[in-house]
């Protein structure tokens, strides 16, 4: 199991080399990416922005999450922090799996629980120069620690 | 008096001009209340009444009562993948 939040262009090929053996039937690899338009705006950028120690720690959760389900720990996670340039990978999750099916399952579940709770903020730079903090999820509600 | 820091994250941080303050408050105050002490400061009176927090890099409630040395995180919804 691997999972880091980096601030250097990710390497998919790496991570999913990292997931294959003699005992998987998949290896499944999933690639976001920055599109160069959204909501009707032509986009030329990101910036993502990160507390990174607690998003470290919570990616590494949920890779944990993701091994019990799976049954294995050939996970891999990357999610990139700074300034992306459109067609830039912005995360990249591998899974190996004996079956395909358990691959594409397990793969999901770390991309949504990626989008639900992992605290990184996304700000799009437009074409026509303007800037602006995408609207974001909230986190599933915690009980007081104290 | 507990000393805590506060951190402030994307458009939060914009608001307050800096991405972290020291604030002291009362010993036995809550998360929420060393947030409505922010609340002068910058443009932070555009903060959610409640908004999203983490102590010591762990989601929390606003009730959570402080300790000397926390690090409180104030966060806007996440947005990552």
């Amino acid at each position: 199991m691997y999972a880091a939040i980096t601030r250097t262009p990710i390497n998919a090929q790496a991570l999913l080399d990292r997931v294959r053996n003699r005992s998987n039937g998949a290896a499944l690899l999933f690639i976001g990416t920055v599109r160069d338009h959204n909501d009707g705006r032509e986009v030329r950028g990101l910036r993502y922005d990160a507390y990174e120690a607690m998003a470290q720690a919570e990616l590494e959760a949920i890779a944990h999450e993701a091994t019990e389900r799976l049954g294995s720990d050939d996970i891999a996670i990357e999610h990139r922090v700074g300034e992306l340039d459109v067609s830039d990978i912005a995360v990249a999750i591998a899974v190996g799996a004996a079956h395909r099916a358990t691959a594409y399952e397990v793969s999901r579940f770390i991309i949504e629980e990626i989008k639900r709770r992992v605290p990184i903020w996304k700000e799009e730079r437009y074409v026509d120069g303007e800037d602006r903090w995408l609207e974001g999820t909230v986190p599933p509600a915690r009980a007081p620690i104290r | 008096m507990l000393r805590v820091r506060i951190l402030l994250f994307a458009a939060y941080r914009d608001w307050a001009g800096t991405g972290e303050v020291t604030l002291d408050v009362a010993a036995g105050a809550s998360v929420g209340a060393a947030i409505r002490a922010l609340r002068g400061h910058g443009d932070l009176w555009r903060l959610p009444e409640k908004p999203i927090v983490a102590v010591n890099r762990e989601y929390a409630d606003l009730d959570t009562r402080l300790r000397d040395g926390d690090e409180v995180a104030i966060l806007p919804p996440v947005a990552g993948g």
